[in-house]
């Protein structure tokens, strides 16, 4: 299982700062997309062989993640005709040099919990540390509601890698945990972009600064 | 019984969406409220309540949680036909079957005994208060909501991320796959430690973004603020406290494995750094809507401090749970109340509510004087059951620093309060609001339990806060 994970696990690392460098927010939903592809190969690469029920999380991980999703994402791109992240807090360049940070960080803290035998060796716990590291700068650190939901979905993308350690022993528990979450979490969320679209004419979060002390 | 507290406000929710009706659609409300309150009292009255093959079941900490979301929902039940009726022009199709579909959530949170469903439960919450705070549709509650979907899905994702390395605790101990939270109380010495230090600090930062402790409560002061206020009493005192119990979950778990040391001093610390936040920006507050939120923020640190001082604290803890979450009834509703009357949520142009609103500036008077612990109110009792906790166990400075933010806290409120209240009240706003019997009763209903407490803890109440100190705080 590790020879055809980790290479999934180290391209999906990769994405990570594809999606970290980028301005154009359509390439930041392309990578979220490709990212969904990794994790249902990634599924089926971990449960060893095509079952099933491997068969049927992959196939709905690829549907939501990289079909409904990124469409939405960008249907709400093209209404709101905004192309790229202007001003991030953080320049492209610094996120890039904290990401690479935040994956060498998670490789060593990874070191330091006993793994099962089974996994000892495998990517799956630093690349789940440094996905969902991914996820909180862009969410900390962009001002885009589009890229903000990116940001949630990487986060999550972190967290799905790391229920990967456990299918064996909790098969479709934490799967259908996950992908539950995603579906209902980005449901309510598109509504709410729709009603941020239609009152401010724009989906920076930055309009939304009439709160604050 | 177990199955029906969670499935009779389903029920009634499923009958609120399909009701044509908007006039009759609120009453649902309260006779939902009352079937769920006399099956509390029935399920309280049973030694064994259960269902499903033990995924749901009513435990020492449940009951009690139980209990007091029962009531606080009764309440609000009350106050929302008389509210909803002064908001005709809205229409109230989805804020009801929210409302009572956020009621069997809360009810699953309680008895959940499955760690996956808990999660689950906790997530639907999330989803279903989104709609609620969006209630009034303008700018800033969007932006309310906005804040409150991300922060909390963000903070919702890394329980997860904590319960999948719960989870992996569990078996690279070889326990097998059991996520029952009795099976993992029970084999908790046998986790592994790395595991269950960094799933814990996940959980904790995780659930405590769901109670609202700083630095994660970014979201509650707009929310709150922009919520209306029966949404903000629900958030504040029922979601908030079954964030809280399944914090408590966890630290069980931990302290089952002889841990109860390093989660401890996380929960000091955040105590007394939520209770430092919240003193502070209520002093400088000109949104007294807001400010309840930070009077959330702060109580949400004595609960936590509390626990973290442990023993006693833990008594003290569970029993300001109660009165913290009645208190801020009195509060939030009477401070929506205050708001329709004067159309203003800014200290600067509400004053005089004391002559405007003769009852409800009252109670949001004497909720100030209850929420910041002044006698003979019931969060008195309880605040000083967790300082005297403090003092006698040797966290002396913990004592003092507590006693010291609860002056910033009195001081700092006190001001925005006064000012609401007392004075002149400007013109006649064009509201006309004026205090009528539905949105009054429900707040004298909670004053008065708030009174009660302060005066006289009844035995069975003492019983149940006694037996859920005990469970939280197992010895390995």
């Amino acid at each position: 299982m590790q020879i055809v994970a980790d290479p999934l696990l180290v391209v999906l690392l990769l994405v990570n700062f594809f999606m970290l460098g980028t301005s154009r927010l359509r390439a930041l939903i392309n990578g979220s997309a490709a990212q969904g592809v990794l994790l249902a190969l990634l599924v089926v690469a971990v449960h060893g062989e095509v079952t099933l029920q491997a068969a049927l999380i992959a196939l709905a991980t690829i549907a939501l993640k990289s079909i409904v999703i990124p469409s939405m994402l960008t249907r709400a791109l093209r209404d709101a005709a905004i192309h790229r992240e202007i001003e991030p807090v953080i320049g492209f360049v610094p996120s890039l040099l904290l990401g690479g940070l935040g994956t060498g960080l998670s490789v060593v803290f990874a070191r330091t919990l006993p793994l099962a035998p089974e996994h000892v060796g495998s990517l799956l716990v630093p690349a789940s540390l440094a996905t969902a590291f991914t996820g909180f700068l862009l969410l900390a650190t962009r001002r885009k509601a589009i890229t903000q939901v990116v940001g949630y979905l990487a986060l999550e993308n972190g967290v799905f890698v790391m229920g990967l350690t456990l299918v064996e022993a909790m098969p479709l528990l934490v799967e259908t945990g996950v992908l539950l979450d995603l579906v209902v979490a980005i449901f309510v969320m598109g509504i709410i972009i729709e009603h941020i679209s239609r009152e401010f004419s724009s989906i920076d979060t930055t309009r939304l600064s009439s709160l604050k002390e | 019984m177990a199955l029906a507290l969670v499935i009779v406000p389903l029920a009634f929710a499923a009958a609120a969406a399909a009701m044509p009706w908007q006039k009759w659609r609120p009453w649902l409300l309260p006779a939902c409220g009352a079937v769920h309150l006399a099956m509390t009292i029935a399920a309280l009255g049973r030694p064994e309540v259960s269902a499903i093959g033990g995924w749901l079941k009513l435990d020492a900490l449940g009951r009690l949680v139980l209990a007091l979301v029962s009531v606080l929902f009764f309440a609000c039940s009350l106050y929302a036909p008389g509210y909803l009726a002064l908001r005709a022009e809205r229409s109230n199709r989805v804020f009801v079957p929210c409302l009572l579909f956020f009621l069997a959530m809360n009810s699953l949170i309680v008895e959940a005994q499955h760690l996956g469903l808990m999660w689950v439960a906790i997530e639907a919450t999330t989803l279903a208060s989104a709609p609620l705070i969006h209630y009034n549709h303008h700018a800033r509650s969007i932006e309310a909501t906005w804040k409150y979907l991300l922060i909390g899905s963000v903070g919702i994702a890394l329980a997860l991320f904590g319960t999948f390395f719960l989870a992996y605790a569990a078996l690279r101990a070889g326990l097998g796959t059991s996520l029952f939270f009795p099976d993992l109380v029970r084999e908790a010495p046998r986790l592994s430690r790395p595991w269950l230090h960094s799933a814990f600090v996940l959980l904790f930062v995780g659930y405590g973004t769901k109670m609202g402790l700083a630095p994660m409560h970014t979201w509650k002061p707009d929310a709150y603020g922009e919520a209306p206020g029966i949404v903000g009493t629900l958030l504040a005192g029922a979601l908030t406290s079954c964030a809280f119990l399944a914090l408590l979950r966890f630290f069980q778990i931990v302290s089952a494995a002889g841990e109860a040391a390093f989660a401890r001093q996380l929960m000091i610390g955040i105590g007394l750094l939520s209770m430092a936040v919240g003193g502070v920006f209520m002093a400088r507050q000109r949104d007294y809507k807001r400010m309840l939120a930070y009077s959330s923020v702060e109580h949400m640190g004595i609960l936590v401090l509390g626990v973290g001082i442990g023993g006693l604290g833990v008594f003290g803890a569970l029993l300001h749970l109660v009165n913290n979450a009645i208190t801020k009834g009195v509060l939030f509703l009477s401070a929506g109340n205050i708001h329709r009357a004067y159309g203003s949520k800014s200290t600067e142009d509400v004053r005089g509510a004391l002559r405007r609103l003769p009852f409800s500036g009252a109670l949001f008077l004497a909720g100030f004087f209850a929420a910041t612990g002044s006698p003979p109110f019931a969060p008195f009792l309880s605040e000083f059951t967790i300082v005297r906790a403090a003092m006698t166990s040797g966290h002396a400075i913990v004592g003092g620093l507590f006693l010291l933010m609860l002056a910033i806290v009195f001081i700092g409120m006190g001001g925005a309060v006064l000012s609401v209240v007392q004075g002149e009240p400007p013109a006649e706003g064009p509201s006309g609001y004026h205090d009528r019997l539905g949105t009054i009763a429900p707040i004298l209903l909670l004053m008065a339990i708030v009174l009660f407490l302060g005066i006289y803890v009844p035995a069975p109440l003492v019983a149940l806060v006694q037996k859920a100190a005990t469970f939280v705080e197992v010895k390995p």
